[in-house]
């Protein structure tokens, strides 16, 4: 630190450690899993000890930790003799990354929506809400669903589709938030300096909410993944020869007699992530925003 | 509140008109639905048949009116995969659902209400934990997994339950359990948190000072004021009791609504998917109307009726 740094800044304290909310040790477990989870789906190509989509039909239904040809099949294998961790590591990589895009794309979608209604009320308030409680009447999978039935099944109209289950709550969460924030003091002398709502809106009302919105994302996670493993386990979602965790679990489900394991474990994969995910977002709410507290 | 009211129901005719515009929209964004109906290989004469038969040669308002009208009428068109009109295939299917619907939420109930209102009586024990923790499972366990593990003990490793179909009331058992078994890890957790928050309150506290017993405390006191902020969420979960239902129907085969969309999804059987939408929409709004008008009836402050007075303090 220079000893030109501005005396106020160096007199600051030291943050305070919001010693209130620490980590519980199954919190810590959940951000590990994951972290692991997340290192899973980005080098999944080192990882995997095949390829996902190799067969080998000589080794068709092995149960885990048995050995074909030069090759111990940990998880066992397939019922084209594919190994089922390379297909769990691919499918976790491809299931993450549609959940990620999809809660982005419902996020900021979302949250512009409710930046509109806020800032402009009147008829676009109106209409914006319209299609709020019009989306909260028709349940997220019906509606995905319908509209796959529609417009045939390719992978950007399926990432659109898992971004649906949620975008209406980032809608109401930045709607209320704003009209909130709007009648507050430094808004109101913002604005009397001139400043366009364009500017209002990301530099002064964005970076007050983000948190909420932050928290918000996390917490609604879990249902985007449930979201696309169902389309994909219904066999609508992800088509092979690409691969993810619903679409793995229902391969499996027509095996279930002789070999469990190619439905368990990317079944074991879904309800650890999205159990993770969940305990780790309750634990953000409570530390980043108590006042989001669900009921 | 009649005002109150009439306000409640135009909008559920809004949400329902907005629905039906939705698909017709959604359909024509889709392409020609001619040709997304028939198939490739349609001689021209025949396509040209049926573009007047669906009227698709007329101006896009008039097809608009068309449609909104036989939608009223219940007209969807004829399934493709046998030929009855699609609406008589969802009455026939629906009241599979709601007997998988009613039993999963009643299971729910029994379960989850006592244990999340047990869990704030005694917050912090052991009950409270486990009533938190079931929660957490219930919000993280997909349909489907849960229901694939069930089958795998009930009826492939025990052999005492059917895995598939619903010729009796012992094929009900495991899809009420793989549907309502999350929800009543969810409703455990509301329970609690509904039951809290009136606990804390000053009321209660008096009645306490009053020298009234505990469990009438509870029973007279508590839980009718809890039962408002429990109804808006049973309102909220019919939709996830709907969507579950897709998934349950369709692992156990279960013949009802959830499984004629997925299937009529996987076909294309576009009269029938329009069919399910509509139904589903009117299903979610009629319910939730029902829900604003049941909290009217319990809740005196709104003016409902008036045997509820003791309950408010």
């Amino acid at each position: 630190m220079s000893a030109l740094e501005p005396a106020s800044r160096l007199a600051a304290p030291a943050p305070r450690r919001r010693a209130s909310f620490p980590m519980s040790p199954l919190v810590a477990l959940s951000a590990g899993f994951l972290v692991l989870v997340v290192f899973v789906a980005i080098f999944a190509d080192w990882l995997a000890p095949v390829h996902y989509t190799t067969q080998n039909l000589l080794a068709r239904m092995r149960p885990p930790m048995s050995e074909a040809g030069d090759m111990l099949h940990v998880l066992g294998t397939d019922h084209l003799g594919r190994d089922i961790l390379s297909r769990l590591i691919y499918a976790t990589r491809s299931s993450i990354l549609i959940a990620v895009m999809g809660t982005l794309i419902g996020a900021v979608f979302g949250t512009l929506l409710g930046f509109l209604a806020a800032r402009f009320r009147g008829l676009i308030d109106q209409a914006i809400m319209m299609l709020v409680d019009a989306q909260a009447a028709v349940p997220a999978l019906i509606l995905a669903l319908t509209l796959l039935a529609f417009f045939g099944n390719n992978i950007v109209l399926f990432i659109v589709l898992v971004s649906l289950d949620g975008w209406e709550k980032y809608t109401r969460l930045a709607r209320g938030l704003v009209v909130s924030e709007q009648a507050s003091d430094y808004i109101n002398a913002v604005e009397a300096l001139g400043a366009r709502s364009a500017r209002v809106i990301f530099r002064h009302l964005l970076p007050n909410i983000v948190a909420s919105l932050v928290v918000q994302a996390t917490l609604n996670f879990p249902a985007t993944i449930l979201l696309e493993t169902s389309l994909s386990f219904l066999g609508l979602g992800v088509q092979p020869p690409g691969t993810s965790l619903g679409l793995m679990l229902g391969e499996g489900r027509r095996y279930l007699l002789n070999a469990w394991w190619i439905a368990v474990f990317p079944g074991v994969a879904i309800f650890l992530t999205t159990l993770s995910m969940s305990l780790f977002g309750d634990w953000l709410r409570d530390r980043l925003d108590p006042t989001l507290r669900r009921r | 509140m009649t005002r109150f009211l009439a306000l409640r129901v135009g909008r559920a005719l809004l949400t329902l008109f907005l629905c039906v515009s939705g698909v017709f929209i959604a359909l024509r964004a889709a392409g020609d639905p001619a040709d997304i109906m028939l198939s490739m290989d349609t001689p021209p004469d025949v396509r040209e048949y049926y573009r007047d038969l669906w009227g698709l040669n007329q101006p896009l308002w008039e097809q608009y009116l068309r449609y909104l009208f036989s939608v009223v009428r219940g007209d969807f068109g004829l399934s493709f995969a046998d030929e009855r009109p699609a609406f008589t295939a969802v009455v026939e299917a629906l009241p599979k659902t709601a007997l998988l619907g009613f039993s999963a939420l009643f299971l729910a109930l029994v379960i989850g209400l006592p244990l999340g209102i047990l869990a704030a009586i005694r917050h912090n024990s052991v009950i409270d934990r486990l009533a938190m923790a079931s929660a957490v499972f219930g919000y993280a366990i997909p349909v489907f997994f849960l229901g694939i593990l069930l089958i795998l003990l009930f009826a492939l490793k025990l052999r005492v339950l059917p895995s598939a179909g619903s010729d009796s009331l012992v094929h009900l058992i495991l899809p009420t359990v793989t549907l309502g078994l999350p929800l009543a890890g969810r409703l455990a957790r509301f329970a609690r948190t509904a039951t809290l928050e009136v606990l804390g309150k000053p009321f209660i506290r008096a009645a306490r000072g009053r020298g009234v017993l505990p469990l009438a405390v509870i029973l007279r006191h508590a839980l009718p004021n809890a039962s408002v902020p429990l109804l808006m969420f049973l309102g909220i979960e019919i939709g996830n009791i709907l969507a579950g239902a897709a998934v349950t129907e369709t692992i156990f085969a279960w013949p009802g609504l959830g499984r004629l969309v997925v299937d009529a999804v996987a076909t294309r059987d576009l009269p029938v998917v329009q069919a399910c939408i509509v139904t589903v929409t009117l299903i979610m709004v009629v319910s939730n109307l029902l829900v604003d008008v049941l909290h009217i009836l319990i809740d005196p402050r709104l003016g409902g009726f008036r045997g509820a007075q003791g309950a408010h303090a």
